[in-house]
């Protein structure tokens, strides 16, 4: 039995501590906003905050997560920086399949934490382990500029 | 999908116990009112025409509803709901629609609710596609005017009920923002109070439209109704369902296509923790347990033994020597004008070339899964899909019960880009079901989904042309050899061995050719299942007559734009197109060196594009995509916000095929695993991309697959320009490097 702490809660879970923590925060949990997309952090799909870091939970086992304070898409908008990045997802339009954009938005939000005015290259840097397969990629770094434009 | 593809959809016979075909009448009789609107026989299939609607139930959430027809739910509380029948998986129909509805039955967007629509052919079917189908750029197209009509029936029905209550001409009153007014006295009623009475009036025969001048709605960039739950975590996929004591399953399917499932040693796997249950079908095994992973860690310890069957020496080697082979037999003609032949034996100069494109992943981002559950009560299955009731259809006959007895629940699509046109994850689901207590949801793993696709097929095009003194082509032949979705799909679709979507574009190209001559080879990949990708026919066949134009104004030493324009007279908006993408791309501009500029033209799916992409090519011989510079006609506009977003999007997805995309087969199986060896473009890759919207009142064309269908040929055009090295294979890969 691990005790994860997941947006503020805290959560007993029965599984083998190399459970992957996307499968404990979908199956287990029960919070679906985390996605699986490639199960080998090639994707970004299932990016949540580790103590504010955006980290892969499809390759990061549950005994490697301890006390730490695990954040996902349900609670993202709790932080300024993650507030500013959904918002700017709304007033761009960014989404349209939207299943990758849960990650997206984790990444986005983790990168306006620690750099609130991201240029292109630390964009690209930051965002560049996400796929997006239906091409949103232009509106995706329009948007960041733009949270970044309402933050400060 | 566009025209070819829909006659041959529409005649499908391949999907056993489906109700039959509903067909709306699209031509609706039009006739000009005093009103400046169009009076317009209703064409969509109303609840009961001419008739007291009786459509005043008691909704689900206890509150008495309104719905005089299939698309739309009033409840006394004013609550307007508004019931999708396409699926929205990113291409905006989620707000297209409801932006067509809400336009004439003048309520807010922001105030409507969505529902996804039950598998219903006979309310919900695609006039073009003969089905409740989404796909083939088609959405649009057709309910363009039928949810307007279902938008404007309701709200003549409202009007109608206020002016009996307040006994008054329905003339002297209007609707707006969700109230009917009566002009005179300044009096209003909520739709919510309108509902009871309304529900006793006949529904219209006919209704009037609303002048497009007075269109408050359409035409505007109205933000995306699926946006705010797709931002917060809380929009559902058919891999969110989640049902009460629901178990998950993780699958093996034979590595080898066409193999079968032997035995398996499960004795390992049943110890492991969480495991509950290893389930055999004939083709896979599948791992039930507590959880996902725990059903993974299952698999990963089960001893399988396949039968690899006939296909397990097969190589894409192989299959392109069979397609080679294919291309020396005479195939059956799709477009004869003229006299080809002859016509080449005269001409100037020739070309006689081959361009040969790969089978493709569609690698959607939501992986395939399908959640069932069979009881007593029949049998209950939670999807994304394009094709409801196909995919309801086969799940009955596959668990061998009454089609009423199979509810199927639609949910968002994480991508679907054609994977989601077909019902093998649901058969296979259902299967696996049939031997499971209790709900199950079955999730291919990444590997699983690109290694068990259905795929785009590979495509093998001999293509010659002869050009008169003044480089103008004279004589046109064009082979096209490959794989025939449709036969599959919809064998009544083959005319004459002619599948439509195989020859799409390339028996109709935009220009003027006296003599030309097309003609298809059917020749299937062995195993390896084929099926439609995003573009379809077009994608294909506008490569290969894109690059071939190209390379006849490099025979020809004209400039390829001007080459072009002096070809299109038969096709002005398409001319008007490619003359806006060259002008606003700084065509003929001189480039640096190592850059170069590619251009090319569609019309399909009912639009219009002209598309002009720069690259630069380092000395590694490594592509980068600068700037796509894209012209649309698509003609009139529900969306441009969504219009954009889709030529954005469709631009990255065709880009991505044409750099890097090819699944390979050896020893009967399929090379790639998951995104380290089957590259997406990723952001740091992504072009700057400019659309430009041509204003047009022509009816609106499809939007979802132009931009994927035109880039490839524009890219590999300007790999030409910057390096003289033609690309007649896709990908483009490392081609460059080698050279």
């Amino acid at each position: 039995m691990a005790t994860l702490n997941i947006n503020g809660v805290p959560h007993q879970v029965d599984v083998p501590g190399d459970t992957p923590l996307l499968w404990v925060i979908r199956d287990v949990v029960g919070l679906t906003g985390t996605k699986f997309g490639c199960g080998v952090a090639q994707c970004g799909a299932c990016t949540v905050h580790i103590d504010g870091k955006a980290t892969r939970s499809c390759v990061l086992p549950i005994s490697a997560v301890g006390d730490q304070n695990v954040t996902t898409i349900e609670a993202v908008g709790e932080s300024a920086s993650g507030k500013k990045v959904q918002q700017a997802w709304l007033d761009l339009d960014v989404v349209q399949c939207g299943y990758c954009q849960s990650g997206q938005i984790m990444s986005a939000a983790a990168l306006l934490s620690h750099t609130p005015n991201p240029d292109d290259a630390q964009i690209d840097a930051a965002m560049a382990g996400n796929i997006c397969r239906c091409g949103t990629y232009p509106r995706i770094r329009a948007a960041i500029k733009h949270a970044a434009k309402e933050g400060a | 999908m566009s025209q070819g593809l829909i006659q041959a959809l529409v005649s499908s016979h391949t999907v056993p116990n489906l109700p039959r075909r509903n067909f709306l009448k699209l031509a609706a009789t039009v006739s000009a009112t005093a009103g400046g609107g169009m009076l317009l026989g209703i064409s969509f299939p109303a609840v009961s025409e001419g008739k007291p609607s009786q459509a005043y139930s008691e909704g689900g959430s206890g509150k008495a509803v309104f719905s005089p027809n299939a698309f739309i739910e009033i409840n006394s509380a004013g609550q307007v709901t508004l019931i999708m029948s396409k699926v929205e998986m990113g291409q905006g129909v989620y707000t297209s629609i409801p932006m067509l509805i809400a336009e004439e039955l003048e309520v807010d967007l922001d105030k409507v609710t969505l529902q996804h629509a039950p598998p219903n052919d006979k309310l919900y079917a695609d006039a073009m596609l003969g089905a409740q189908v989404t796909g083939g750029s088609t959405s649009i197209r057709t309910l363009w005017q039928p949810m307007r009509q279902a938008g404007a029936a309701c709200r003549t029905l409202l009007i109608a009920a206020a002016a009996k209550t307040w006994k008054v001409d329905p003339a002297s009153c209007h609707a707006q923002s969700g109230q009917v007014i009566h002009d005179a006295s300044g009096r209003k009623l909520g739709y919510g109070d309108l509902v009871k009475v309304a529900a006793t009036l006949a529904v219209p025969k006919t209704v009037t439209l609303k002048d497009p001048k007075d269109f408050k709605l359409i035409g505007t960039p109205a933000r995306r109704l699926d946006s705010p739950d797709k931002v917060n975590g809380l929009a559902k996929f058919g891999i969110d369902a989640q049902i009460p004591g629901m178990k998950f399953a993780v699958i093996a399917t034979s590595p080898v296509f066409g193999g079968k499932l032997l035995g398996v040693d499960d004795s390992r796997a049943l110890k492991m923790p969480g495991v509950l249950q290893v389930v055999k079908v004939d083709n896979a095994v599948a791992v039930i347990a507590t959880n996902t992973w725990a059903a993974k860690r299952g698999l990963g310890a089960l001893d399988i033994k396949w039968d690899e069957g006939k296909s397990s020496h097969v190589s894409t080697a192989d299959l392109v020597a069979d397609l080679r082979q294919a291309a020396n037999k005479t195939g059956a003609v799709a477009r004869r004008d003229g006299n080809a032949a002859k016509a080449y034996s005269k001409a100037d100069k020739t070309l006689n070339v081959v361009y040969q494109q790969p089978f493709l992943a569609h690698a959607t981002m939501e992986p395939m899964n399908c959640t069932v559950q069979i009881g007593p009560e029949g049998c209950d299955i939670w999807v994304g899909t394009q094709i409801p009731t196909f995919a309801q259809g086969m799940a009955a006959k596959t668990a061998g019960i009454p089609l009423e007895k199979v509810r199927l629940h639609n949910y968002l699509i994480g991508g679907g880009f054609g994977r989601r046109l077909e019902f093998d994850g649901v058969v296979q689901a259902v299967k696996i079901a049939m031997q499971v207590k209790g709900p199950v949801k079955v999730i291919w793993t990444r590997e699983e989904d690109i290694q068990h696709d259905m795929f785009r097929p590979y495509y093998y095009d001999r293509i010659s042309a002869g050009l008169d003194a003044k480089g103008k082509p004279i004589a046109w032949t064009h082979r096209i050899v490959g794989s025939s979705i449709v036969a599959r799909f919809s064998p009544e679709g083959i005319k004459n061995g002619v599948d439509p979507d195989a020859v799409e574009v390339s028996s109709e190209p935009p220009y003027d050719l006296p003599n030309i001559y097309v003609d298809y080879v059917r020749q299937e990949p062995r195993d390896v299942p084929t099926a439609f990708w995003r573009g379809v026919g077009p994608t294909r066949g506008t490569f290969v007559v894109e690059s071939f134009i190209d390379e006849l104004a490099a025979l020809a030493k004209i400039d390829p734009v001007k080459y072009r324009l002096d070809l299109l007279g038969k096709t002005p908006r398409l001319k008007t197109a490619l003359e806006l993408a060259a002008e606003k791309s700084d065509w003929g501009k001189a480039v640096s060196t190592g850059r170069g500029r590619g251009v090319s033209a569609m019309h399909a799916f009912g639009s219009f594009l002209g598309m002009v992409v720069e690259v630069s090519v380092n000395d590694q011989g490594e592509v980068k995509v600068e700037r796509v510079v894209c012209a649309v006609d698509c003609g009139m506009v529900v969306n441009p916000n969504t219009v954009i977003a889709q030529i954005e999007g469709g631009v990255i997805f065709g880009l991505t095929a044409a750099l890097y995309n090819e699944i390979t087969i050896k020893h009967g199986r399929v090379e790639q695993n998951n995104f380290n060896d089957y590259r997406m473009l990723r952001i740091n890759e992504a072009p700057r991309i400019e659309v430009h919207l041509i204003p047009s009142a022509e009816a609106p064309g499809g939007i979802g697959e132009p931009g994927t269908a035109a880039i490839g040929a524009a890219l590999t055009n300007a790999v030409f320009a910057a390096t003289g090295k033609r690309i007649r294979t896709l990908p483009i890969g490392n081609q460059l490097q080698n050279a």
